[in-house]
């Protein structure tokens, strides 16, 4: 029954080979570990925010006057309005957890390397996408957080020399942030952004199935092929292995997104924060603005760097160049060896203060800067994030240098468990 | 092993969460979402006596069959004004503009009221009115200083006057109030918890769904993991 129906199909369309080169014949090494859950699930939760996405469009009003209250009317009226509201917003920070601790894994195992480069490429540019979205999205609920943060957001593109103001005023399509303001970021989240990140998905997928996945020993698994059948020896198929593993990873996780999605959709004031359930008013600015947590490292660095010439700008060159850096990695490290496992004392010391650091920007951002007193006239919370501003950097800027100068173990010829 | 360790010290650091609220010892609002005869009241003294000048525009009338009430007795003892109907959301008694003209400002939605200000805020805020002469209204709030709206309450609560010392304000005494201070307590709790139930009205449905949910995914899991060790027999 079914194999006349798939010859019909591919005879016309490259069904059955597709399934192959993506899932069946997808030799991926044996030895993935932990680490590894992290890109399918990226890829459920893309999912789940689309399909949830669509249905919560059904019902909000991008409107600066209904905006406010059709989130409540989602949350109220709508028969499980509160459930698609509640796994939209949880859907939105566990997306940043989920791709936070995805990067974290190719930093790692040295993921970006040769000839992973482009990949690597692909995948920080829907990282870029990804803070986006979710920029434009905060602003829908149409709350003081969300109002505000928008606003000191696109000041910061105000802040650029010369064409800043303009651009500001053009990104906003408003003086102020306002219903112009509201309707253009709608469109912006509904069907700008989600086009480019579904088109960037499949080329950051196309591009890993082309070089194939790299692995916790960072070694290539092509270079061990059996005689015979020219498969790898230490590749298995991704489907069914990965496919019955990563449900299993699947499952773990959504036990944890359901978790909050029904006993703490807000997280604390973390996924959804206090000040937003009050209606957006331009004309009382709240006195602590602060972004969402996953923003935070990055608002961080912004406040760090002290105003030069009378001008924000160069906090927010910082801010910038803190993400940008982040693409040159593949060029950066130098080392023989792709994996941590393989790598020595001076890289590994140099990568737990970068991780170190980076929470503690990403703490400091949630908080105001006087939380930690002041020395000297300065503020204490101040100092530490210009140092871990200082170390972040650093980390990139001293890896060729690092990496070269790393005593490194040799790499074994094929893959550990 | 190791890496599930770090994953989760990781979940811990986003987790690190204290609502230290700064300034004013807030009062613990030992709320019960449970308590439906505690809702009902908190909903009765909600629409009595708030609804004079605030709105919850998101609430309806009917929405009150959650906590136990039926559409006639939401009808009867809910609703004074024969031209709303039970399907309504609850507007306020006086127009926004006589409402500016008296307090200079408009008074804020309570819809969501819960969600921005949380259970022990409001019941602090609620208890903390003091005489002062030099506001308009003729009150002040320890919680929130000069805030516009009056005591509504002070029947029940009696009048407090601030008196200044080492530690700050304190409150103490002027009028005794028609109920003790521990009835005027519960009162105060019955309409906390009302505006708790307000702010989320799916709350207890939420949590009853969400603990069906996690023991379907829970049984799901372990299906999952024998299906995965099954097809891993063969890979060493």
């Amino acid at each position: 029954m079914l194999r006349p129906v798939m010859t019909w199909i591919d005879e016309r369309f490259p069904m059955s080979k597709m399934v192959r080169e993506h899932l069946t014949e997808y030799y991926a090494p044996k030895n993935f570990n932990f680490w590894y859950f992290f890109g399918a699930l990226a890829l459920v939760v893309l999912a789940i925010q689309i399909l949830s996405g669509i249905f919560l469009t059904m019902h909000y009003k991008p409107d600066a006057d209904k905006a406010f209250a059709s989130v409540e009317y989602i949350m109220r009226d709508v028969p499980a309005g509160w459930l698609i509201r509640y796994i939209h917003s949880t859907g939105a920070s566990m997306f940043f957890v989920v791709i936070y601790l995805h990067m974290f894994r190719a930093l790692l195992y040295g993921s970006y390397r040769k000839p992973r480069e482009l990949l690597w490429i692909f995948g920080m540019v829907i990282y870029l996408c990804l803070m986006a979205e979710a920029f434009f999205g905060y602003l829908l609920p149409w709350g003081q957080m969300s109002y505000w943060g928008a606003q000191v957001i696109v000041n910061l593109f105000g802040a650029i020399p010369f064409i800043g103001p303009d651009l500001a005023i053009w990104i906003r399509g408003d003086y102020v942030v306002s219903d112009a303001t509201l309707s253009r970021f709608f469109a912006l989240h509904v069907i700008a952004v989600p086009i480019a990140l579904l088109g960037l998905v499949v080329a950051h997928i196309i591009s890993l199935h082309e070089v194939g996945s790299n692995n916790p020993d960072g070694i290539d698994i092509k270079k061990h092929k059996d005689p015979i059948t020219g498969k790898p020896l230490d590749g298995i198929p991704f489907h069914p292995y990965y496919t019955v593993k990563d449900l299993f990873g699947l499952v773990v996780f959504l036990i944890i997104f359901a978790s909050i999605v029904f006993f703490a959709p807000e997280m604390g004031g973390y996924f959804l924060e206090h000040n937003n359930f009050i209606p957006a008013d331009p004309l009382k600015t709240p006195p602590h603005i602060a972004p969402v947590w996953y923003f935070t490292p990055f608002y961080s660095i912004l406040r760090a760097v002290p105003p030069m010439f009378g001008s924000q700008f160069p906090g927010v060159l910082a801010m910038g160049g803190a993400v940008i850096i982040l693409f040159l990695l593949p060029w950066l490290d130098k080392s023989p060896v792709r994996s941590i496992r393989y790598k020595g004392l001076l890289f590994k010391t140099s990568l737990a203060i970068f991780v170190v650091s980076f929470l503690l920007l990403g703490y400091l951002g949630l908080k105001p800067i006087n939380i930690w007193g002041q020395i000297g006239g300065a503020d204490v919370a101040t100092l530490v994030a210009q140092l871990c501003t200082a170390l972040y950097f650093l980390f990139f800027l001293s890896l060729p240098i690092v990496s070269r100068l790393d005593r490194t173990k040799a790499e074994p010829d094929r893959v550990t468990s | 092993m190791k890496s599930t360790l770090i994953f989760l010290s990781f979940l811990s650091v986003v987790g690190l969460a204290s609502a230290a609220v700064g300034g004013h010892r807030l009062d613990r609002a030992n709320i019960d979402a449970s308590d439906a005869e505690s809702l009902q009241r908190g909903a009765k003294i909600f629409v009595d006596r708030c609804v004079s000048c605030h709105s919850a525009a998101s609430m309806r009338y009917n929405r009150l069959t959650d906590i136990g009430l039926s559409e006639n007795q939401i009808k009867q003892y809910f609703i004074a004004d024969d031209m709303v109907k039970v399907g309504d959301t609850i507007k306020s008694a006086i127009p926004a503009s006589d409402a500016k003209a008296m307090f200079g400002v408009l008074p804020p939605d309570l819809s969501v009221v819960s969600r921005s200000r949380g259970a022990d805020w409001l019941y602090t805020y609620l208890r903390s009115f003091y005489k002062d002469d030099t506001a308009t209204t003729g009150w002040n709030n320890l919680l929130y200083p000069n805030v516009a709206m009056p005591n509504v309450f002070s029947q029940e609560q009696g009048v407090f006057s601030a008196v200044h010392s080492m530690s700050g304000l304190s409150l103490t005494v002027e009028t005794e109030g028609s109920l003790t201070a521990d009835t005027f307590d519960d009162l105060m709790l019955d309409l906390t918890n009302f505006l708790v139930y307000m702010g989320e009205p799916a709350a207890e449905k939420r949590k009853q769904i969400g603990s069906l949910v996690i023991i379907f995914l829970i049984l799901f899991a372990f299906m999952a993991w024998a299906v995965k060790r099954e097809f891993w027999k063969d890979i060493h």
